[in-house]
């Protein structure tokens, strides 16, 4: 059955002749779910309609690895005979997502971006797959993303970078740069993306979308393929804050599969949206304002923080001064538990293997060095070096301890301020190929996002203007452990206000 | 060539030997220690497995509660003090039979420290230490032989990956491979009282490796050690470390030096040999694991636990010696397994009078199995026969000479007592006068007896029924004797 083009979805023909959508708020969750619910087009056609989509614009773009039809046409197909029966959808019934490649995805193919994972595809999904699917998501695919995540531009890829739907001169940002193009360029309703350093947030915020940051232990890590196990999070990547307060409150909670889960209940973080912003306090750090700041971004910046404190937002000076240390910090953590997480990959039980190895470790050594590319090597080399003996103390040791000064002074901000407003990024998104070999160049993409996994708090980026070349800019609000929901608030408030 | 090592026994009477000892043991939890896949040992390879175990990417551990009570009980059982929060660590090697890279285990905040067990050595009781107690996962098994292709390849079994281990390390108070091969037995004993592990050496759910050293007596300096690795019984154990140390002192002596390293134990040849230095420069990098929370044991929990620990062994000996008056070398062999020692408890409590059991395992069992050259377990009197005679003899059906006899056919045919009572049991004698004649007698024997009983202390008739049974050699029928006596002593 083809959908009935009436009303809001007589748009589709246009996005049907090739034009790339930047209309961000053209199918949200809510209008794709209601639409099938009133059957005023299909979940399947749905489905059908973003395949295409995917066809025509996605060669440009890059933001798919792996297309899971079958899969995606079976769940649209349910959804339509729920419909069909008159039956409620659940809150993401028929809605059509993408995944980032480094979630499992039982019987599709999950490379997490590289080569030593080309052909791998796993017996099982994982916890934040399942439960979109469970609310009736429809997994279209496998987006793009740096290699293990392990990036801040997505052209870490071992497959092809990610182009941003803005400007496809330009870098999507990373590591989760394929969610956040293919929501950004109309190829998903939303997706799901991963943050260890700032790879949901950035990426956000380089293609002008929503990005949400749980805190750690809100969603489950079980089936993401881990790059630091400490700092990895899942999260969703939206065009309207409302559907990443929609997708969160899906994923979010307990999984008695992931030890570090926490079993802290789950509000409803849609409901939360609508309580009054006014009397917030939020926190300003000039940590985060200062040397390397784009002028753009910062009055942009500071523009969105003026228009918080016209609703009603108190602004607070508050100081965090252990930023400046937080790169080095996050590049000792992140790469020595990288170091381990990735030892697994070693052509013994599944992956690359390379070809006639005479021995163990030449099987080893070159199923490795052909499997992995050059970030990743360069990362595990890092990380071992952090845990060897005689350097444990000096690195690994003592990035835990800066980890938890860092943490403590978030918890001290906190005391004076319900949130922390930040630029995302200190600017928008850069060249291809313009830092691909200053490494350090690159690690400094992250300076405003990698606080806060350190310190285990939520964060979200909301889009909050455009430099002069058309680029988005993302403004940062973070918040305290296990409290999205008054960051979401005010990321909503801002949203509908500008 | 190097001047002939001096190892005469004059020598090594100059070196004193310093020995730890590293004890792996296997948890018998139904489950692995992060997965809910089954331990079963011996089923069909790569069949009890999942995600976790196999080191998918993607999963995650979570801690199988029941295996941390175990560790925690056999901690308790082993003196240590256990600590309310422990940490586990990723120690990282790459190795085929390891799925994820690295081995969870517990590095620098283990479970437990501090532990202790006695052991008997030539000088008398002495404390070894135990250093830590901590929890980890075992790794799955590499296949060399086996397969059509084996010669080209190695396969690779993971049923095994993810089973639970506790590594108990002793502290470095062992000072001879006696010792080492007394300490191993205790431990053993304590453990399988426990009940975590069955410790089965041949299945591999108890492996032990050996850390030695040598030093000139008196020195306070540990020497260098070698570690001895790939040793599967204590026996093995107790030569290997012979091997090492007589090798050590000899290397020392002829002016060379031990270089730390380890070793593996070839047992036909009964030698040590060094691991090519590639295989062993580790550096395991250890780390606290992210993927789990720290692990904590509290009070509450402990408690819990201590109260499911059962009489140790060491105890049991001691209150069996005071309950039963066995010698102290008795007490030894009848609690060298603890089903013996339970087979002969209930046997003994069950029999009217204790102690009797105990005297005949000890003046009647014991000779015979060592005259025979048999272990207890081979014993054809099983523990029941022997509180079964002793019950005999203590109602008089037989004496003691018959009840020598009766053990000696058991031995000579293999069987075990009931039978051969039953085969060999003097006839009864039920004529009434034949018993009559012999309760007469009983009577004239004992006038003052008589005259008690006549006197109203009626219980005096258990004292003619003794009488009685003797005299007739237990052959009398009991209740005929009851019977008869009874309207005797009223005439």
């Amino acid at each position: 059955m083809r959908p009935k083009r009436t009303g809001f979805f007589s748009k589709f023909p246009k996005l049907l002749n090739g034009n790339l959508s930047l209309d961000m708020n053209l199918l949200t969750i809510d209008a794709a779910r209601s639409a099938i619910q009133e059957r005023t087009t299909a979940a399947t056609s749905l489905a059908e309609w973003f395949y295409t989509m995917i066809e025509k614009s996605d060669p440009q773009i890059g933001a798919y690895l792996t297309l899971a039809k079958e899969r995606a046409l079976a769940k649209a197909a349910e959804m339509d005979a729920l419909a069909a029966k008159g039956e409620e959808l659940p809150p993401l019934g028929g809605v059509p997502v993408a995944v980032k490649d480094v979630m499992v995805t039982r019987g599709v193919r999950s490379t997490a971006g590289s080569k030593i994972l080309g052909d791998y595809v796993p017996p099982y999904d994982c916890t934040a797959v399942a439960r979109m699917e469970a609310a009736g998501a429809v997994v279209l695919g496998k987006t793009n993303c740096d290699e293990f995540a392990m990036g801040s531009s997505n052209e870490n890829s071992a497959w092809c970078p990610v182009r941003n739907p803005r400007d496809l001169s330009r870098v999507p940002g990373g590591s989760s740069g394929g969610s956040a193009a293919a929501v950004a360029a109309g190829m998903a309703v939303a997706a799901l993306g991963s943050d260890t350093g700032g790879s949901i947030r950035q990426p956000a915020s380089f293609c002008g979308v929503v990005g949400l940051m749980p805190t750690y232990g809100r969603v489950s890590r079980y089936g993401l393929i881990a790059f630091a196990s400490s700092l990895d999070h899942i999260g969703p990547l939206t065009k309207t804050v409302k559907d990443a307060a929609l997708v969160l409150r899906t994923i979010a909670g307990r999984d008695p599969m992931d030890s570090t889960s926490a079993e802290v209940p789950v509000p409803d973080y849609v409901a939360e949206l609508q309580k009054p912003v006014r009397g917030l306090k939020l926190g300003m750090a000039k940590e985060y304002f200062g040397e390397g700041l784009d002028g753009e971004v910062r009055s942009s910046v500071e523009a969105a923080i003026q228009k918080l404190a016209g609703l009603g937002c108190e602004i607070v000076p508050v100081s965090l001064p252990h930023t400046q240390y937080a790169i080095p910090t996050y590049y000792i953590v992140a790469t020595a538990e990288a170091s381990a997480n990735l030892a697994r990959f070693d052509g013994v039980r599944y992956g690359h293997r390379a070809r006639d190895a005479r021995t163990l470790s030449d099987m080893y050594r070159r199923s490795r060095d052909e499997g992995f590319g050059p970030e990743v090597k360069r990362r595990i080399m890092l990380g071992t070096y952090a845990l060897s003996a005689g350097y444990y103390d000096a690195y690994y040791l003592k990035a835990q301890r800066v980890r938890t000064l860092l943490t403590r002074d978030f918890e001290e901000a906190f005391k004076k301020v319900d949130a922390i407003v930040t630029p995302t990024s200190p600017t928008a998104a850069f060249k291809l190929g313009e830092k691909v070999d200053d490494p350090l160049a690159m690690y400094l993409a992250d300076i405003y996002t990698v606080t806060a996994d350190l310190a285990g708090i939520p964060g979200i980026s909301v889009p909050c203007g455009e430099t002069k070349e058309k680029l988005p800019i993302g403004l940062q609000i973070l918040g305290r452990h296990f409290d999205e929901a008054t960051i979401l608030r005010l990321a909503h408030a801002y949203e509908q206000a500008s | 060539m190097a001047t002939t090592p001096d190892t005469s026994l004059a020598a090594r009477a100059r070196y004193e030997p310093v020995i730890g000892l590293e004890v792996h043991v296997q948890l018998l939890t139904a489950s692995k220690i992060f997965c809910s896949c089954s331990t079963r040992f011996g089923d069909p390879p790569n069949t009890n497995v999942c995600p976790v175990c196999l080191g998918l990417p993607g999963a995650l551990p979570v801690l199988n509660r029941k295996a941390v009570e175990f560790a925690v009980r056999a901690a308790m059982a082993l003196n240590c003090r256990v600590n309310e929060t422990s940490i586990f660590a990723r120690k990282n090697y790459f190795y085929p039979d390891l799925p994820k890279g690295y081995q969870i285990s517990q590095y620098d905040k283990p479970l437990a420290e501090f532990g202790w067990i006695e052991i008997t050595t030539g000088t008398g009781r002495k404390k070894i230490g135990i250093t830590r107690l901590h929890l980890e996962e075992d790794a799955g098994k590499s296949l060399h032989e086996g397969f059509p292709d084996s010669d080209q390849t190695t396969a690779i079994d993971l049923n095994r990956s993810g089973v639970p281990l506790i590594e108990i390390v002793s502290e470095p108070d062992i000072a001879s491979p006696d010792e080492a091969y007394e300490y191993l037995t205790r431990l053993k004993e304590i453990i399988l009282y426990t009940g975590v592990s069955d410790c089965n050496m041949e299945e591999g759910s108890l492996r032990c490796d050996a850390n030695v050293s040598v030093r000139p007596r008196g020195q306070k300096e540990f020497g260098t050690k070698t570690e001895v690795k790939n040793v599967n019984s204590f026996r093995f154990i107790r030569e290997a470390l012979e091997y090492e140390i007589e090798r050590h002192i000899g290397v020392i002596e002829s002016g060379g030096k031990i270089t730390q390293e380890t070793r593996l134990y070839n047992a036909n040849e009964g030698k040590t040999y060094g691991m090519r230095s590639k295989e062993q420069a580790h550096d395991y990098r250890y780390f606290p694991e992210p993927d789990l929370l720290p692990l904590v044991v509290d009070e509450k929990w402990q408690a819990e636990i201590r109260r499911m620990l059962p009489e140790l062994p060491e105890a049991r000996r001691k209150r069996m010696v005071a309950d039963y008056g066995i010698t102290e070398y008795d007490v030894q062999v009848l609690t060298s397994t603890q089903a013996l020692a339970d087979q002969f408890e209930a046997a003994a409590k069950a029999a009217k009078n204790p102690k009797r059991v105990a005297n005949l395992v000890q003046s009647e069992l014991m000779g015979r199995l060592k005259a025979r050259g048999l272990e207890i377990e081979q014993s054809p009197i099983s523990m029941k026969g022997v509180a079964m005679s002793a019950d005999l003899v203590e109602s008089g059906a037989i004496s003691g000479k018959m009840l020598k006899d009766l053990y000696d056919l058991c031995f000579e045919r293999g069987q075990d007592f009931p039978a051969v009572y039953e085969k060999e049991k003097p006839q009864q004698i039920t004529d009434t006068s034949a018993i009559e004649k012999i309760i007469n007698e009983v009577i004239a024997a004992n006038p003052k007896q008589l005259e008690q009983y006549r006197g109203g202390k009626k219980t005096v008739i258990g004292f003619f029924v003794g009488q009685v049974m003797k005299a007739s050699r237990g052959q009398a029928n009991p209740q005929l004797v009851n019977e008869l006596l009874a309207k005797k002593l009223e005439s």
